[in-house]
């Protein structure tokens, strides 16, 4: 579903993304684990298309987007949820995630009918509401959601999106236990349909959900195998060290 | 169309640049390191030139008419940042924009209030009248050739300043980082009103000069303005280099635009058509040559950030 | 009825009444006063659609305005004088014009765009000065005002102020029913959050650049009106500070509300009609006035009325 190829970017003097090998088999869900500042930002920014490689190639169900920009990939089937709550503020859950559903349609270029009285729109994405939990969250201001809210919105526009491949970007970031338990719950239902990039910290998560897992440490893929290997493997833990593994 | 007519012009578009340059150089710091959209720079320009004027009425001498031109406008700059600005750093631009308007609005009337609508005259002392003999066997008006001169001095000094000094350096990385900068603990406040001070005397010191060659009325800083917004689009935002490439550029191109085009137009089609043809079409070449510019650079040639 | 709509009603009906309660008092001044309040307040909502939902601060707007009225003179100069054909071309031209400033401007945000808008805009008020056969500075009279096949005489005012009215409230209409379709909730999602926006698959260009044209287009409208108000035109009508006035009066009605364009039309026109009682040295008091308002009074008069 994806192959990424040597990719790199440099900030100046600093590698943030030093020649990167990556791939994700249909249906499969990869983890991207790795030290803060390890270059996992700047590799799923690169992935959704919000930042330009200087080299390498992504090759998205078997074409190439490294030139492609964000929204193009999300309209091809990659959809991404933000590390840092993106949202609209302004507006409701309901309305978040049917502007989701309503960029999934085609294109918006209709000007007379309510937007918000079109059931085409509301009636799925009051269903991926009620899927994550928010169903009853429908009508709040996207503002006044709390913060574990605001991760299962992200999720939820992400899915309205009906994609082929999820970036999900620390999906579970500032959540409590009991909040987290549930995402994994969620995310759980979610394998095997969806390909998946999954950034995480939860190692609980990270160990639960992934098929495999790479380590990025430094900018490179320093591990690339399957949970229980990636466990024991004393490279991992060297990078790792200070870190729960 | 002679070869000494087009030197003539091109000397008269290269000394249009440099009040220009005057000008941009000012606003562009300040956009660029303050993020603030100051529409009412305008308005300091025209504040140096009828301070000019009023301090030689008064005196009687040149030089005390461009001494109080030129410090006049840095106090009255210093205030406008003090009382108007200070509140807009870190609003949105629309605001900015909005509350810089009113100001320009209210310094129209005040001048006008103050001297009324009609333009003012300048004279010049005698050493500054009167006209210099070129290579080329024609004559140009000495005055021009000092304006010329000085702004090609203020350029040298503001390069030497950015370049060589640390407040230069303060601010060109200001320019390009400015959390990171009042993250190093240097004192943002000073060097905001210290930069806007700058840009003040700058833009009083192009009134001044500009007093004797164009009319000194209320709203002539909005016309010369919207030509430096061209400027500095096309420079790009907070480099000076860029600021005097695109004045020297949208001088030169504007002067020789409005000399030459109706001319060069009479050549292909007729003499009445390039009659109204012409102006109009020269009016809005600096407008399209940006157009041209941000369509391959749409950040100006000198991108800062 | 709901609010909103016992507002509007409360509207249509109270301007609908001046004129004959202006003729009654035998004040027909009113009449005119209101009916420039009414086609600004058409212009405004055009700029609210693109500055107030969009996002879009344009600072050459009034180059529409400008447009548009000399479409409606110049036809005129030509012996174009019927309606049916100079309306229509004034909002062609329009829309063309805001196509080619919006292709270049929209590639460019912040600070670049506030300046280019404005620069263009200037561009077009030198044009028309350097237009001396259509009067140059000075502007010309119109030859005569648009026709309508007999159908309606503009030289009658209150006919005209009639059809301003109704056009007026058909502009917020439409700008109402754009601003809640998918296109406007777009437009909306764009100014709230363009990374999100991106990020879901719309390509914010393409959306912008279409309500751009669309409020030049409506701002043509305006312009075609205002010169049948005035029965001149003039450069002055596309300058930086009739573009400056249009962004107050969305500014002060409230942005991206749908009664805000008309209200702060008419809150700024009054306080320039008070204050030129005063003093014609207005400016230097409305000056100080607006900076205030928008330094204090941010939420618009349209948050009064939840309009």
């Amino acid at each position: 579903m994806l192959e990424v190829r040597g990719l790199t970017k440099s900030y100046g003097a600093l590698r943030a993304s030093d020649g990167i090998e990556f791939d994700v088999r249909e249906g499969e869900t990869h983890a991207v684990i790795g030290p803060n500042g390890a270059g996992k930002t700047t590799f799923i920014s690169q992935l959704a298309g919000d930042l330009r490689p200087d080299a390498g190639r992504i090759v998205f169900a078997g074409e190439d987007v490294t030139q492609l920009r964000a929204p193009r990939r999300a309209r091809k089937g990659l959809a991404r949820s933000f590390q840092i709550t993106s949202v609209y503020n302004e507006f409701s859950a309901l309305d978040n995630v049917a502007l989701a559903v309503q960029a999934r349609a085609g294109h918006s270029f209709r000007f007379w009918r309510d937007a918000r009285q079109d059931a085409a729109l509301r009636e799925p994405a009051r269903r991926l509401l009620d899927q994550l939990g928010l169903g009853a969250r429908a009508d709040v201001l996207a503002a006044n959601l709390s913060h574990g809210e605001h991760r299962q919105l992200e999720v939820a526009m992400a899915l309205a999106l009906e994609p082929r491949l999820l970036l999900l970007d620390e999906p579970m970031a500032g959540m409590g236990v009991e909040e987290s338990q549930r995402m994994i719950g969620f995310l759980g239902t979610l394998k095997g349909r969806y390909s998946i990039v999954l950034v995480e910290h939860d190692m609980d998560a990270v160990f639960r959900l992934a098929d495999r897992i790479s380590v990025l440490v430094y900018g490179r893929v320093i591990a690339t195998g399957a949970p229980e290997a990636i466990r024991a493997s004393p490279q991992v833990r060297a990078a790792y060290l200070g870190e729960e593994a | 169309m002679t070869w000494s007519l087009v030197f003539e012009q091109l000397l008269n578009g290269l000394q249009y640049g440099v009040m220009l340059f005057l000008m941009a150089a000012g606003l562009t710091l300040v956009l660029g390191i303050m993020n603030l959209v100051n529409l009412a720079h305008g308005s300091l320009y025209m504040v140096g030139a009828y301070l000019a004027v009023a301090g030689m009425e008064a005196t009687g001498s040149y030089a005390a008419g461009v001494a109080l031109g030129f410090a006049g406008t840095l106090v009255v700059g210093m205030v406008m940042e003090l009382l108007a600005l200070r509140p807009l750093y870190g609003r949105d631009h629309l605001d900015q924009v909005l509350v810089t308007f009113g100001l320009i609005l209210f310094f129209n009337e005040l001048i006008a209030i103050l001297w009324g609508r009609g333009s003012l005259y300048t004279s010049l002392p005698a050493w500054l009248q009167g006209y210099v003999e070129l290579f080329t066997g024609s004559r140009y008006p000495v005055y021009r050739l000092v304006v010329l001169a000085v702004g090609l001095v203020v350029a040298l000094l503001l390069w030497y300043v950015v370049t060589r000094t640390r407040l230069g350096m303060l601010i060109r990385a200001g320019a390009t980082n400015r959390t990171m900068v009042a993250a190093l603990g240097i004192n943002i406040r000073l060097l905001y009103t210290v930069v806007f001070g700058f840009g003040a005397a700058l833009a009083g010191l192009a009134g001044l000069m500009a007093g004797p060659m164009y009319a000194v009325q209320p709203g002539m800083g909005e016309l010369i303005l919207i030509q430096v917004f061209v400027v500095i689009v096309i420079g790009g935002i907070g480099s000076i280099r860029g600021a005097l490439v695109g004045a020297v550029i949208v001088g030169v191109v504007d002067t020789l635009g409005r000399a030459f085009l109706r001319p060069l137009l009479a050549t292909v089609i007729s003499a009445p058509a390039a009659e109204a043809a012409g102006p109009a079409l020269a009016s809005m070449l600096i407008y399209l040559l940006m157009a041209v510019v941000l369509s391959v650079k749409p950040a100006g040639l000198f991108q800062s950030r | 009825m709901t609010r909103g709509a016992l507002f509007w009603l409360v509207v249509a009906i109270a301007l609908a009444a001046l004129p004959p309660i202006a003729g009654a008092l035998g004040q027909p001044f009113y009449i005119d006063l209101v009916r420039r309040m009414m086609i600004l307040a058409i212009a405004a909502t055009s700029l609210n659609l693109i500055l107030g939902y969009g996002g879009m601060v344009s600072f050459g707007h009034a180059a529409y305005l400008g447009l548009g009225a000399y479409a409606v003179g110049i036809l005129g100069v030509y012996g174009v004088t019927s309606g049916w054909a100079q309306w229509p071309v004034a909002i062609g031209a329009c829309a063309l014009a805001a196509a080619a400033i919006g292709a270049v401007s929209i590639r460019t945000s912040g600070i670049y765009f506030i300046m280019i808008t404005l620069a263009f805009a200037q561009m077009l008020y030198y044009l028309g000065i350097s237009l001396e056969v259509f009067g140059g500075d000075d502007g010309m009279r119109l030859k005569s005002r648009s026709t309508f096949s007999g159908l309606l005489d503009l030289g009658n005012a209150v006919s005209f102020y009639y059809l301003c009215l109704a056009l007026m409230l058909v502009a917020i209409y439409v700008t109402y029913r754009i601003v809640n379709s998918r296109f406007g909730m777009v437009l909306r999602a764009t100014k709230s959050n363009e990374a999100r926006s991106r990020a879901i698959g719309f390509s914010p260009y393409r959306y912008r650049l279409t309500a751009f044209v669309i409020a030049g287009a409506m701002c043509g409208l305006a312009g075609a009106l205002y010169a049948n108000h005035t029965n001149y035109i003039t450069p002055g009508l596309a300058s930086w500070v009739q573009s400056g006035d249009l962004m107050f009066m969305v500014i002060l009605g409230g942005m991206a509300s749908t009664a805000g364009p008309m209200l702060g039309a008419f809150a700024l026109l009054i306080a320039e009609e008070i204050l030129k009682g005063w003093t014609e040295h207005w400016q230097v008091i409305l000056g100080p006035l607006l900076v205030l308002s928008v330094i204090f009074f941010k939420r618009g008069l349209a948050g009064i009325f939840h309009a």
